[in-house]
């Protein structure tokens, strides 16, 4: 306990230097006082899988994500809530570096895989994402046959030594992901051509196809209707008895249902985090009341 | 003079037009208050007044620039003497050509022909009457329609359905003037084939071996009947356009690779433009560039292998025209990539894929369709080039594989066949329209194949 709260701190002062613009931002932006926006509730969990401690985010002068320390725990869905813009989809990026690609992009403070910071010098992004899957908040099909979106990333990593194997991986990850019966008869027509909710899922079949060890999901279900969306909430609760996930959602019921754990985030700040059943029943902060029962802004 | 004082009368009018159109329409709403509507927004009506007062004048206007000049020829011979009237056609012809330099005053005082003088002066006079007579009928017409539709102003009328109606009208009319001017020159190309070919078999064309336009002008004169075979100059256009392609097209796509992907934003600030600028330096500047500078080298290059190297060889030309249209690929595929969306990227990224793979297979299929058109449009400069080729590569018509050969193109030939004084009824000069067609066949097939290409293989993102 000692030492983390040493690498709170050493977070803290990295950015010490941006404090004076942060402080403007906030008081342009909400009125609550710096003091009511520190983390409550249990950040720190014993087995982790990823720890983020003292994680900040810029985008160039813009402040996105606060000092942000959290643990993601192993074999665990950590539901991640919080009205918009306040830097859910910014925080999930960071934790396999998708934010690398945003130019004016600066990722401060220290996350570790598997106690390995990922932000080292040293760490090759390539295997980190491939160990570290995404779902995009916006549905990306590639302008390739559905076939070829799911097989890209078994392909690339050679996952698959026959034709036949891949095929096997493919159809499993479109029926895992809820799509097989929908698309089973035109595996070769194009991604783009589906629906926003069936692309939603073959992105999900995609990124399960490279069998990541930590799935982190933005929004899978926004476009699903109630029946893909328990397709896919069955899904992650599958996934979960090996794989570390955590999900972006703006359904309460949905992060209810299917997350240990949740977080609750405020423009930029981590606000509460806490078991999903403690959160929902009993939230300790003002502004995470406010929001789950409805009362926010 | 006159005719542009009436164009700026016209729209001085119109514009007045279009206050009154709309003023009118403005008033109408005041007295029906409520009850009954207008039926477009009054913008509409003051624009359909202006629009019926300028249109119809206009189209006066253009009638008069098309038929004014050879009516007033036909009317000013009419006053010369009976016996300059009933020339052969080629007289006539001259007669009106020397009318027409003494109008326009490029004749000497002493050689005026004071009967051709009168007649001169009639034009000129008739000119000035017609110049009035048009104004008028134009201004006329302008009052005219503009207030037989100011009158017809009423709520009900569509004002807004008859001004879509008439830019519709317009949009047509401009795309229908380029595919006219398109067919226009297929068919005149076209026409002058057909002379050719009545002359010298169709077959002898396509598939003869040997090239040497040079005919005997008259019968006493030794030397050849000309042989038109088209395969030695075609092979030469093919071979020196796949030396520019091979050159440009892998440096032109990677480097559209590097500056879209890799390049910092600042060094593709800079590095774009000066690439672009390759596009813009005169062909005749890469031509002695490529006679001064390449050739020697090659030769030079050549003989430490003991080749033997032509002074003007197809290599020579076809590297330094490959330099030339390096920017055309490079700077459309480059445009293409960046426009593939930064999500495909990201898809790619986030399931472990490195830059390469995702280049290779996400944006470079993506951007396919663009990168043909690069490329497409590089070998049409290519094939088109004639000043690097003439000063590189030479004008002997060699049939040879070699490329350290001289060779020479079609665009070559045409220009070396039409250059000077040639009657327009030999093959020697009959042929070049006939090389023309041909090329132009081909680079439609080429096309036609791309434009095949890019369907089935695109790659379509949203
Ligand atoms: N590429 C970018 N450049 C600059 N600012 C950005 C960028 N991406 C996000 N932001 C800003 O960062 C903040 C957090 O954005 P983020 O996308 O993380 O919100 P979010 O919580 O995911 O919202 P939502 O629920 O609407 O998806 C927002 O204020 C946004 O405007
Ligand atoms: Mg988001």
């Amino acid at each position: 306990m000692e030492s983390m709260s040493a690498v709170l701190k050493s977070g803290g002062a990295l950015f010490s230097g941006a404090e004076g613009v942060i402080q403007a931002q906030v008081r342009q932006e909400d009125k609550t006082p710096r003091e009511d926006r520190l983390t409550v509730g249990l950040p720190f969990v014993d087995d982790a899988r990823m720890t983020c401690r003292g994680v900040s985010v810029f985008y160039g002068e813009k402040h996105a994500i606060n000092n942000v320390s959290i643990d993601v725990g192993r074999n665990q869905v950590l539901a991640m809530i919080g009205p918009s813009g306040c830097g859910k989809s910014t925080f999930l990026r960071c934790l396999n570096r998708m934010n690398d690609t945003v130019e004016g992009c600066r990722v401060v403070g220290d996350i570790q895989l598997d106690n390995l910071n990922i932000y080292d010098r040293s760490v090759d992004v390539v295997p980190l994402r491939a160990q570290v899957g995404m779902v995009f908040q916006k549905p990306n099909p590639f302008p390739k046959s559905i076939y070829d979106n799911v097989a890209y990333g078994p392909k690339i990593h050679g996952l698959a030594s026959s034709r036949a194997e891949l095929d096997e991986v493919v159809e499993s990850s479109l029926k895992k992901a809820g799509l097989w019966n929908e698309v089973s008869d035109r595996l070769d027509q194009p991604g783009t051509g589906l629906s926003g909710g069936q692309q939603q899922r073959l992105c999900i079949a995609r990124a399960i196809a490279v069998r990541p060890e930590v799935i982190l999901m933005d929004e899978p279900c926004s476009a699903l209707d109630p029946i893909a969306t328990a397709t896919v909430e069955d899904l992650i609760s599958e996934l979960q008895e090996h794989y570390t996930i955590v999900i972006v959602t703006h359904n309460m019921q949905q992060a209810a249902r299917v997350s240990q754990r949740t977080a609750y985030f405020h423009l930029g700040d981590l606000i509460e985090v806490g078991s999903t059943d403690r959160i929902f029943t009993n939230p300790r902060h003002r502004l995470t009341e406010d929001y789950i029962t409805g009362r926010f802004g | 003079m006159y005719p542009s004082f009436f164009l700026l009368l016209l729209l001085t009018i119109a514009s007045l037009a279009y206050m009154q159109g709309k003023r009118r329409a403005f008033s109408l709403t005041g007295l029906a208050a409520g009850s009954s509507r207008l039926h477009s927004r009054p913008g509409y009506y003051g624009l359909l007044t202006a629009l019926w007062c300028v249109l119809p004048p206009l189209l006066i206007f253009v009638f008069w620039l098309a038929i004014s000049d050879s009516l007033l020829i036909a009317m000013a011979m009419k006053t010369l003497p009976t016996s300059l009237q009933n020339l052969s056609l080629d007289q006539t012809d001259l007669l009106v050509n020397n009318l027409r330099n003494l109008i326009a005053g490029h004749v000497a005082a002493r050689d005026i022909d004071p009967v051709l003088e009168k007649a001169a002066e009639q034009y000129i006079g008739l000119q000035h009457i017609s110049q009035m007579a048009l104004g008028v009928v134009m201004l006329v017409t302008a009052l005219f329609s503009t207030f037989s539709v100011y009158r017809r102003i009423c709520p009900e009328m569509r004002a807004r359905n008859h001004v879509e109606r008439i830019v519709q009208i317009s949009l047509v009319l401009c795309s229908t003037i380029a595919i006219l001017t398109t067919i226009g020159i297929v068919l005149s190309v076209l026409f002058e084939s057909i002379r050719f070919f009545q002359q010298v078999p169709l077959t002898d064309f396509l598939f003869g071996l040997k090239w040497s336009p040079q005919m005997a002008m008259r019968a006493d004169q030794a030397g050849s009947s000309g042989s038109f075979g088209a395969i030695p100059v075609l092979a030469g256009t093919f071979m020196i356009s796949g030396i520019a392609l091979a050159v440009a097209v892998p440096i032109g796509l990677m480097s559209a690779i590097y500056l879209s992907e890799y390049a910092s934003s600042r060094v593709r600030a800079w590095a774009k433009p000066i690439m672009e600028i390759l596009a813009g330096v005169p062909t005749v500047v890469y031509g002695f560039f490529a006679a001064l500078v390449v050739a020697p080298f090659i030769r030079e290059s050549g003989e430490l292998f003991a080749l033997s190297v032509s002074s003007e060889s197809a290599l020579a030309a076809g590297l330094v025209m490959g330099v030339m249209i390096i920017p055309f690929v490079s700077s459309l595929s480059d445009d293409v990539i960046n426009a593939v969306p930064q999500a495909m990227r990201d898809g790619s990224y986030a399931l472990g894929a490195t830059r390469s793979e995702t280049i290779l297979r996400v944006i470079v299929p993506a951007a396919l369709p663009g990168i043909v058109g690069g490329v497409l449009l590089a070998a049409s400069r290519a094939i088109g080039e004639t000043m690097i080729v003439v000063m590189a590569a030479g004008l002997s018509a060699n049939l040879t594989a070699n490329p350290l050969q001289a060779v020479t193109t079609v665009t070559v030939q045409i220009v070396t066949l039409l250059v000077g004084d040639q009657e327009f009824d030999s093959p020697k000069t009959l042929v070049a329209f006939a090389l023309g067609l041909l090329l132009f066949i081909i680079t439609l097939i080429l096309n036609v194949i791309a434009l095949y290409v890019v369907r089935r293989y695109r790659e379509e993102y949203e």
